[in-house]
Parts: C-alpha cells; structure tokens; sequence
C-alpha cells in the first residue's frame, strides 16, 4: 500500500481522525482592522515563517501605518496595485491551523466592489465574522453585511468588537453595541451570534483571556474557531443529492457515473432517481481507486454504477428515490448583480446551477432590496452590486431544491453568452406553479401544415441598424417583391408597433429591451402561423437579437445588417431625429447617447453607401432564393 | 464520522479536475516532477479512476533540473500510463540559456515562460492543470482556481470572474486559455500530510543526505553535474540536506536536514520556521516579481 512511507503512529492518529475544516469569511472595511485582525490570527498560529516575519518588520518601518510597530495587516495585501493603494480590492483566501483545525479564511474588502466580493467569499463559509470598530458601534456597513452574509444561507455569526484598547476597555461601550446589534440582528434570524470584545492590534481575547477585560468570560476568538459545531451533521441526514459532473466509460463494459455529493449518504443497494427524467434504479456499486466503498457521504467526490441501463448523462441529478428533488422551469430567485451593464427584464443568460447549464430569460423584477436598511423598494432594473428578487424562466425544466435547504442545488450564477463574464448570481427560492399548469398547447394544425397550404417555408428576417440606415425602406422593398412572387408575407415596422402593441413603452434601455421582447414573440407567432415576417428596428443591443434568434428553431432567424456609418445616416436624417437629438430634446438616441452594438455574424450584411435601396432588397430576394428559403416545403 | 480536512481538499481537487474534462476541449496537466505536481496526478489518478487521466501530462523542460527528477519523470509517466510531452524553447536551446551566463530571470523567462506559451500553442491546448497553491506567496492568495489568460497568455489581476459556491464558469472566447489549480486550497503541510497518507512517490532529493555542496550568498547549492562552474577556491562539500522544492538545480537552495523519512519531513515542517520558496532564487529578482512573472505568462 505505501511503498516509500513509514508508519508513525503519532502523525497518523493527527490526520486520520482529528483534524475537521472551518471555512469562514470576513466583513468590515480597513479601517475596523480587519486585515490586522487576520494578520494577527496568522501569527498567533504560529504559521508566519521567520523570513516572513523579517520581510514583515522591514515592511513595517517602510509603509507600515503605525511607526515602531509590526503591521500585521501587511502580511495579507498581496497585489501591488493594492499595496499602492493602501486598500485591499478582492477575495483573497487565507489558510492556518491548530491542533484541532484547519481553517480557510475568505478575506473580502468592505470597500469598492463590497457585494460581489463579500457574496463571493460567503457562499462557501460556514460562519462569519463580522468586525465593529469599538468607537463607532453598528453602522449602516454592519447591517449591509449581516444581510449578505445571512442571504447566502450563514447561521452563525462572530461579532468582533475591535479596538476595544482605545475605549478603555469599557464594559458599558461593548455591551451597548451587543445589544444594538441583536436587536438589528433579530429580523435576520441567525441561529447563533457570539460576540467578542477584541483588540487586534494588542491581541486582546483573541488567542489567550485579556487581563484588560476582565468583565467578560466568553471564548476567546481562537478558542471559539476551534470549538463552533459546524453545520455538516444536517446535509448528512439529507435526501441524497449527486449532480452528475462526468460520465466515465473507459470501455464497453464500465460506465460511471461521476460527482460530488451534496447531500446525504449513498450506499450499494439504494433506490435513487435520475432527474429529471425520473427514472428510478439501484446503485450497484461505488467504484474508487483504492477499491469499492462500503458507503459515501456529503462532501466526497465519488463514481457510482447503477443496476439498470438508464439515460444518465452530465447535468442530471441522482436522488434517493422517494425524496426527490423539485422540477421546475419558472422560479422565483434573488439575483445579486455583478456586472457594469444592467439586468433588465427580457434579457437571457446561461444559467449554471449544479452541473448544468441551461438559458435563463430574467421575468418580473419584483423589487430591489436596499442593503443598508433591508427595505424592499420596487425596481425596473438591478444596476451593479444591487440585490433584488425575480422570475426566471429556463428553457428546459430542471431539478432542484430551495437554496436555504441546499446550497448547491438552489444555487446558480448567470453568464452573458457573448462576453462570457460571470454577471449575477442568485439563489432560487420556489417554482412557479405557471410552469406546471400551463402547458405550451400543442395543436393539430402545426407550422409545417399552415406554410404548406402556402407552398412556402416561414422565416424571419430580422433588420437592424442605426435610425435613417434604410431598413425599413428596403424591408418594403423585399416585402413587395416577395408579395410579387406570391409569397405570404407580414412587415412589423418599428414606427407601426410603438403606435399600438408597444404604445406603453419609452425609450430607456429597460423599455427598449422589452419592446424588442414583445416584438420577437409576435414575430415568432407570425411564423409560427406560417407567414415570412421581417422585422424593421434600430434593435441596436447584441443581447436582444440573440434572444430573438433563440425564439426560432435553427435557420429560421436571418439576421440583416443595414450598414450605414453614423455620419451618413445624420446626414439623411429622414425624420430630423438626429437633429432632435443633437439638441439635446431626444434622449437615449441610438448613435448619439445610447450605443448600437454592431452585429457580429449577420446573415446578411448590406452596405447602403455602395448599394442603392433596389439594388439591396434585390440581394435580399437573392440570398432568400439561394438559401431555398422561397421554395415550397418538401 | 465527519471528513477530515484532507478528505475534503481531495474531494474539492477531483471536483474541480473533472469539471475541467468535462467542460474544455483539450485539456493538459503540467508536470514539473515536485511535490505538488506528484500529488495532482495521483488525485488526477483517482478523480477518473477506472479510466486513465483523459489527458496528457506536458513538463516543459529547462535541461537544467536535478537528475533525479528526469529519472522520476520518466518512470510516472510510464507507470500512470499517460502520454508526456517534453517540450524545451528552441530558441532557448540555439542560443544556449542558461543561468551562468544569462541569470536566473533570462533563463526562467526564456525555458520556462516563454516555453510554456510555445508548447500551449503549439498543441493549441484551452486548459491547463498546475500545482500552485495559495499559500505559497502572496500575490497567489487572490488567484482563482479557474484564471483565464488572453489569447497572449497574459493575466489580468483586476478582471477576474467571480467564483460561487462551487460553481466555475468555464467559458471562453477563442483563443483564450484557462490555467486551473486543483490544490489552491492546500498548503504546504497539507500536501506532505496527504503524501505520507497515499504513499505517493517522490523524487529522492526531498530526503536528507549527503550531498555534494557550494555555498553562495547564503544559498546551498547541490553539484549536480559538471555544468556548474565553480569560482576559484570553491570546492563542494558534503552536507547533510535536502529540498523542500525542486527546480533548476543551480536556482534552488537546500536546508540542511537529518530528515530522511516522510514523518521526519512532516515533524520537521511542523518545527519549521522559515518559509517554502525561500530557496528559490527567482523570487528576489524584484519586488513583486512573482506577480509581475504571472501577468508575462508565467504559470
């Protein structure tokens, strides 16, 4: 078994049985000393390397804010961009360890960024604490981050009362602030909140008892770390939860099925369920490299064989057979925000959750919540590092389970499909009972049987570029030609829809999102009913055209770039609109004060400073005639 | 029975290793021969066991590393039954780096970050495991376990993706590539601790003993072969010590140690009072200059 080991009973005793994993996170600003705080926990471990130490003294005297002391703080900033700055801009991830312990400290700045980086670090904590500085009590901030941390499903708090040496150790200022703070802290609902009178700059209560504060017999800090009941014990009673990551066939005769169990234990003979086909089986065995395990618990990363040939593949989710998971496609979610750009309502994203990623479109926001007060406040849109509560709706039903009962499976983040950042990440609380009562009603007289009493096959032919680039000028013309050649045909003119359907909406972001939303879905009807539609809009972002082309099955959506420099359509300016808008009179025009982002594949791209209008509907006509889109069906 | 602190890291090091095949086209595994290269491919070993890891390992090669660490190279690959990819800077090799002559930075730039570019390229892989961990410098603690590199391999501290739960969005645009690290989590003790408890091999250096040695500006350097010039007067000696990392022989520092087994190495680790990479000369170029390396293309 261990060809170059030797057995030293004392070393295997300490990591066989002993030693569990804390993984807790950090909150308040530089200037409640945190990163001294930790600093001073890392030394008072004993982790700190004497080179370190070295490097830290001379660190110390060159940039260290307190003349003649160590600057503990300086042991944690690690980018020099930061160093520069004086402040800390990112998650960081911090490790030490006692006898009993090992600990993983996610270390977030209470500054810029303070919500995606706070949330970031909390969604794998067990506990976290939470640092008041002694002199200004509970502040807006602490509230903030009380709320984060208790969203992304934290039961247990530490309240660290720092600087406790520069209120003379007063018993009466450390009790105000506990009591302030239980009372904020009774609307969240923690399941245990201790609070520590702590100096991090001395090292008061935070290995050993301060002789400065004899009034208070609680745990010292370390003492607290290495004793606090971790919350494994729950998940472990669990249903079993496995998100299938990898299928394993290395040959005919294996197939594994491999991921993590995030609940519950597993052993060979249970009934489980594969979600969210719903097939139910027997695991056969659970395979591993040092041979078949007895049995698997929460937290393990394993490989399953099952008794039955049943369809498993990566995204599904393995069950105890009769405490299934819920399976939805609508839900209600909180989403915390992390991009620049706006969520709005309409938009789609990918959606990963688990092992599976699927397209989410965002449905009503319902309301935002103001962080500092935790007022619900309604809310069209969520900017940058705003929390607030929506629908969504998947494009395929999923399997799940309501965050607070399981983070991994009530968890997820969202993905803008063309930058491929990370833009949000949310916590899903219930289905929608719409995704199971109505259903999409299938009808006997289909699209292939309406477009084929028409002898045609129904397309989309989706326009877009700046206002005055001709779109609708030569959408008349191909419409006409296509008219000609007794095709049914229907033009959804811009102008046309905002007198009618689309009468309600203005000309912010958000509305300009959700008219592009209803226009796509009446587009889709139309084709749906058997017509060639064209569609002529600025529709001017990425995101909205692609949510259009996902409407239609593969082919069906033709994307038509009018390409028209800026300068060229101004000077045309049909309507005077960009005069308006020069003026200052027309708000968020498209060219001037709100971007057009250009198409990247169009089907189609035409230049209409090289050809005249007849001359691009004709190559419209053409490229429909080259596709075989004007031929009758099959 | 709750799991101990090791069970979980393991556990978190194949969740992350398997989302990487499942989620890349043409994932790798670097392979430097150290330690933490040795305890990645035997987790790569259990995260896909029955199968073989489903990728190759790739150790770009500086020609000046122990001797013993080609022999232990040559025998994982063959016992894991993974294909290895040698690669070495052609450049590097007509123009004769090396760290007499050019210095540790030229030749670290040249063999190793240059080379790692070249060889990601010139195999057009899109994922790329390594054993960096995050304790082991401080630029590294704010490192992703998923960190993306531009189509030029360069690294951008500020624009990082927020990782969730454990969630890793693997997507990326075109000619863009992910450098992954399995064992950010871990430290240096962790890594020996687990080592000692799997039985996983490694290179004889990390043991006491008597080794033929020169001292310079503090630095114990082992005479590994005849390529390194010694100044006037210097002669080696034989001294009791050993590695706690491994690189380009004349680049890396021993300790002087009696620790001849893994529970010594442990024990003594646990004593220990100066840190891991002090031994390695790159480190001192410049301040910063680990972060500096990385935002180039160093691993």
């Amino acid at each position: 078994m261990r060809p170059n080991a030797q057995i030293d009973t004392a070393i295997d005793a300490d990591l066989r049985v002993a030693k569990s994993l804390l993984r807790f996170n950090t909150c308040g600003s530089v200037d409640d000393g945190k990163s001294t705080l930790i600093g001073r926990m890392l030394f008072e471990s004993g982790v700190i390397p004497k080179d370190q130490l070295a490097a830290l003294e001379a660190d110390s005297k060159r940039v260290g804010t307190r003349p003649g002391e160590l600057d503990y703080a300086l042991l944690l900033d690690g980018l020099s961009a930061e160093r520069e700055q004086g402040i800390t801009i990112d998650v960081s991830y911090r490790f030490f360890a006692t006898d009993k312990r090992k600990f993983i400290v996610a270390d977030t700045p209470g500054h810029e960024q303070y919500t995606r980086n706070m949330v970031t670090g909390a969604s794998t904590a067990d506990l976290s604490i939470i640092l008041i500085d002694a002199r200004k009590g509970v502040l807006t901030q602490t509230r903030r981050h009380s709320y984060l941390v208790w969203l992304l499903g934290i039961r247990h708090v530490v309240l660290v009362v720092n600087k406790m040496d520069l209120v003379d150790y007063s018993n009466d200022v450390f009790a105000k602030i506990e009591a302030d703070y239980r009372a904020f802290a009774e609307q969240l609902g923690f399941d245990e909140i201790t609070c520590i009178p702590v100096s991090a700059v001395r090292g008061d209560n935070i290995m050993k008892h301060s002789t400065a504060t004899p009034w208070y017999q609680g745990a010292t800090l370390m003492g607290l770390l290495n004793e606090v009941q971790v919350d494994h014990s729950r998940l472990r009673n669990d249903p079993l939860r496995m998100p299938v990551q990898w299928v394993n066939r290395p040959n005919l005769d294996f197939r594994g099925f491999a991921g993590t169990i995030v609940a519950g234990t597993v052993k060979p003979g249970d009934m489980v369920r594969v979600q969210p086909s719903n097939k139910t089986t027997k695991v056969s065995r659970i395979v591993s490299f040092d041979g078949d395990l007895p049995s698997a618990t929460v937290g393990q990363s394993i490989t399953l064989t099952l008794a039955d040939e049943v369809d498993v593949s990566r995204g599904d989710l393995i069950v105890t057979a009769d405490s299934p998971a819920e399976i939805a496609n609508q839900f209600e979610a909180t989403v915390v925000w992390m991009n620049e750009g706006p969520l709005l309502r309409g938009r789609t994203y990918l959606l990963k959750i688990g092992t599976k990623t699927v397209t989410a479109t965002v449905g009503a926001i319902k309301n935002k919540i103001n962080v500092n007060n935790l007022e619900q406040v309604p809310a069209p849109t969520l900017g940058l590092n705003e929390i607030g509560v929506c629908n969504l709706e998947l494009d395929r039903p999923i399997a799940f389970d309501a965050y607070k009962v399981n983070r991994d499976t009530g968890g997820f983040i969202l993905i803008d499909r063309m930058t491929n950042d990370t833009v949000g990440a949310g916590m899903l609380h219930f289905a929608l009972r719409r995704a199971q009562n109505v259903h999409w009603q299938a009808l006997d007289v289909n699209k292939q049987a309406r477009a084929a009493i028409k002898g045609q096959k129904p397309c989309l032919l989706w326009y877009t570029g700046l206002s005055g680039a001709g779109k609708s000028t030569i959408a008349n013309l191909v419409d006409k030609k296509l008219h000609s050649m007794n095709r049914h045909t229907y033009l959804l003119d811009g102008d046309n829809v905002r007198h009618g359907l689309n009468k309600d909406l203005g000309f912010t972001a958000a509305d300009r999102v959700e008219n592009i939303r209803r226009i796509a879905e009446v587009a889709r009807l139309m084709v749906d009913a058997g017509l060639i539609v064209s569609t002529a809009f600025i529709s001017p972002f990425r995101a909205e055209r692609e949510m259009a082309r996902y409407l239609l099955p593969p082919g069906e959506f033709i994307e038509i770039f009018v390409d028209t420099p800026l300068s060229v359509a101004e000077q045309r300016d049909p309507k005077g609109l960009y005069k308006k808008a020069r003026r200052g009179e027309l708000k968020n025009f498209t060219g001037i004060d709100s971007p057009y982002e250009t198409p990247e594949k169009p089907e189609l791209r035409i230049d209409t400073t090289l050809l005249s209008p007849e001359a691009a509907a004709e190559r419209v006509v053409a490229f429909l005639q080259a596709r075989g889109a004007l031929e009758g069906p099959a | 029975m709750s799991l101990t602190h090791l069970e979980l890291l393991e556990a978190e090091a194949i969740q992350i290793m398997r989302e990487v095949v499942a989620e890349t086209e043409k994932p790798v595994m670097l392979y430097s021969i150290g330690k933490d290269s040795g305890a990645m491919l035997h987790l790569a070993k259990k995260a896909f066991y029955p199968a073989p890891p489903p990728f190759p390992l790739l150790h770009v090669d500086t020609t000046f590393k122990f001797r013993d660490m080609y022999t232990m190279r040559d025998r994982m690959a063959a016992e894991s039954g993974m294909e290895l990819l040698v690669h070495k800077n052609p450049d590097a090799i007509a123009r004769n780096i090396n760290p007499f002559t050019h210095g540790s930075q030229v030749h670290t730039d040249t063999w190793k970050t240059e080379g790692l570019k070249q060889a990601l390229d010139k195999y057009g892989f899109d994922a790329a495991f390594g054993g960096a961990r995050r304790d082991e410098e401080k630029s590294r603690a704010k490192e992703r376990v998923f960190s993306f590199r531009s189509a030029q391999h360069r690294w951008d501290p500020k624009n990082q993706r927020p990782e969730l739960w454990r969630l890793y969005n693997t997507r990326k645009q075109k000619g863009e590539s992910i450098r992954v690290f399995p064992l950010s989590n871990w430290t240096e003790m962790d890594v020996w601790q687990y080592i000692y408890l799997e039985g996983i091999p490694i290179v004889p250096l990390y043991y006491a003993a008597e080794r033929p040695i020169v001292e310079r500006d503090g630095a114990l350097i082992m005479v590994d072969d005849d390529r390194l010039p010694l100044k006037p007067g210097e002669k080696p000696q034989q001294r009791m010590v050993r590695f706690r990392t491994l690189g380009c022989y004349p680049l890396t520092g021993a300790v002087e140690s009696t620790a001849t087994t893994l529970p010594a190495i442990i024990r003594e680790m646990q004593a220990s009072e100066v840190s891991e990479r002090q031994g390695r000369v790159i480190d001192y170029d410049s301040p910063s200059s680990m972060e500096q390396k990385k935002q180039e293309g160093y691993f």
